[in-house]
């Protein structure tokens, strides 16, 4: 057995996947939330509420349909994105002309709803959902055994981010959505349809938190909590990285997640809150954020 | 000269004999447990009703007030009086620090770097030896109130409990009527133009933080004494969030709001207790009503119906 800094190797190469598994989950969460936040103007506190129902969905259409793993990779995303495009038009779109604090307020409650009617049905100690066949099992890297499904999830996470900057960036789609993400007004009278594309991005940043949540619902069990777990932390991450850029948003939430891994090596006592003192060293050296920009 | 309108004279006076009368009629626990959150939800309107600021880290003051009365009156055997002092001055020397902090940032930032920071003192406190992590701090004493007179009757902690609020709230209606409070609410109105005549607006935001957080600090501490227990609960988010509940439903930005709000709710979740996971529903339920139709309150509304200030 081979040592780093007095450390065993395993121990720090374990610590440091976990670390980067949790940076996938901060990253794609603090994805959407910046991406809703640029277009609707509104911190979506129901963000991890939603992440739950993603893996809850999952769980339901194992158990309830048979529907397995990989199909609702796919299908739940969907689902609960649809739900995402429903609560928009019915309830949020109501609150564009009020301060952007009601937007906060709607959406904490909504949290509190969606958990609370999970608790009611599910209680809160959480169910077991088997990681697929295909990805059960380790891969002996020489320096330490990957388990298969969380190179796995790191991977499609990676790829995910990616591909969501890409489409922002990169695409017809994404210009015009980053269009009126800077003026909402003057993309309307180029006769784009943004009340459409809010709904559209509303729906996008939920079903990228539900399929976050199916790839958490094999490594965390499935319980109504699990959402709102994360999200207090996400907030710290969105604050440090800023939510001006779409790549930033990538790069803090992984790089956190590695930084929360390492601390629970070297100082366990400090693993909880190192991100929060994280964000207050951030905050007294460049208040905006590390990728923000003028708020 | 008080900075009451007549109705509001009357309003304040109707509220104080409430208060002095409602123990005949009703279990003066759940009375006091009301008169601390109306305490603490009042010293939340004063930063969100008045300066604009939405804190959503308010049980970190709320809960930190609780723990530090719990264990100075525990284990100095100090005076009740001096123990709730002692929350109220926890609640602001955190309220400074943190305060100074999430000032840095507006809007929704405000608000969660508040959460942010409040969760923070929550993985503190489950992890400090003093808090007694999961078991909080249990069979806390209630002392004797300068030395002289014991609490442990639920009457004469009651009326303890009512001075420390009618104070607080008093102290509260004073801050928003002097010259410093009509600055708040020119931050509040429109902070560039407080700047452009001259006032430092961060200042007067950090000192309403730090004041709204000490009476935070007093009602937690209050409540611990009253229940003899200082648990996590007082720290969790979930108390910010609730607090935030008080405050919406009763009315952003008026005088009698919180208290309204802080009863409702107290009576809602000793009513609900029986059925678990609804209370959270109710919860958040009243919270999407509130701000989809009925973003003035309770109070608010009764304002509006009468045309006069509450």
């Amino acid at each position: 057995m081979f040592t780093i800094l007095g450390i065993p190797g395993p121990l720090l190469f374990g610590q440091l996947l976990l670390g980067v598994i949790n940076g996938a989950f901060y990253a794609m969460l603090s994805l959407g939330l910046a991406v809703i936040f640029g277009m609707l103007n509104i911190i979506n506190f129901a963000h991890g509420a939603l992440f739950m129902m993603g893996a809850f969905v999952s769980w339901m259409l194992l158990n309830y349909l048979g529907i397995g793993y990989f199909p609702s990779l796919i299908l739940s995303p969907l689902i609960v994105g649809i739900f995402g495009l429903i609560l928009e038009r019915t309830i949020i779109s109501r609150l564009y002309k009020l301060d952007h604090v009601y937007g906060l307020l709607l959406t904490f409650g909504l949290a509190l709803v969606i958990e609370g009617l999970f608790r009611n049905a599910y209680g809160s100690s959480g169910m077991p959902y088997r990681i697929p066949e295909a990805l059960q099992g380790a891969t002996n890297l020489g320096f330490m055994f990957l388990p298969n499904y969380r190179g796995w999830v790191v991977l499609v996470a990676i790829i995910v981010c990616l591909a969501t900057w890409a489409v922002i960036e990169k695409t017809f789609l994404g210009a015009r959505l980053r269009a009126a993400t800077e003026n909402a007004p003057l993309v309307q009278a180029f006769g784009v349809d943004v009340p459409r594309l809010i709904t559209l991005t509303y729906g996008g940043g939920i079903a990228l938190a539900a399929f976050a949540g199916v790839l958490a619902a094999p490594i965390y069990s499935v319980n109504p909590n699990m959402g709102s777990n994360f999200i207090n932390t996400v907030f710290a991450v969105v604050v440090i990285g800023g939510m001006g850029s779409i790549m930033g948003s990538i790069v803090t939430g992984f790089g956190l997640g590695v930084i929360e891994g390492l601390t629970k090596v070297f100082y366990p006592q400090a693993s909880a809150t190192v991100i929060f003192l994280v964000m207050v060293i951030v905050l007294l050296a460049m208040p905006r954020g590390l990728f923000g920009k003028a708020v | 000269m008080t900075g009451f309108s007549r109705v509001q004279m009357i309003g304040v006076i109707a509220m104080v004999a409430l208060i002095v009368l409602a123990p005949s009629v009703l279990y003066p626990v759940f009375l006091m447990k009301v008169l601390c959150f109306a305490l603490f939800a009042c010293a939340f309107n004063l930063l969100i009703g008045y300066v604009g600021l939405l804190s959503f880290g308010h049980a970190a003051f709320f809960g930190m007030g609780s723990y530090v009365s719990a264990w100075t009156i525990k284990h100095w055997g100090i005076t009740a009086e001096v123990a709730i002092l002692l929350g109220g001055a926890t609640g602001a020397a955190l309220g400074l620090v943190l305060g100074w902090l999430a000032i840095r940032r507006q809007g929704l930032y405000f608000a969660m770097i508040t959460l942010a920071l409040a969760q923070m003192v929550y993985f503190f406190c489950l992890q400090a030896p003093f808090t007694g992590g999961e078991d909080g701090i249990q069979q806390v004493p209630r002392g004797n109130l300068f030395g002289l007179v014991p609490l442990d009757s639920d009457m004469t902690i009651y009326w303890l409990v009512a001075v420390v609020f009618i104070a607080g709230f008093l102290l509260i209606h004073r801050i928003v009527h002097s010259p410093f409070g009509q600055i708040l609410k020119a931050i509040r109105e429109n902070e560039p133009r407080a700047t452009s005549l001259g006032y430092r607006t961060n200042d007067y935001k950090l000192i309403a933080f730090v004041l709204s957080s000490m009476l935070a600090g007093i009602a937690g501490g209050t409540k611990a004494l009253v229940f003899g227990i200082a648990t996590l609960t007082d720290v969790h988010y979930s108390m910010s969030g609730e607090v935030v509940l008080m405050t919406l439903l009763g009315g952003l930005g008026t005088i009698f709001g919180p208290v309204m709000g802080a009863l409702v709710v107290t009576a809602m979740e000793n009513y609900l207790a029986q059925f678990g996971a609804w209370v959270t529903v109710t919860q958040g339920a009243i919270f999407m009503i509130c701000v989809l139709a009925f973003r003035r309150g309770i109070i608010g509304e009764i304002g509006a119906k009468l045309k006069v200030a509450l």
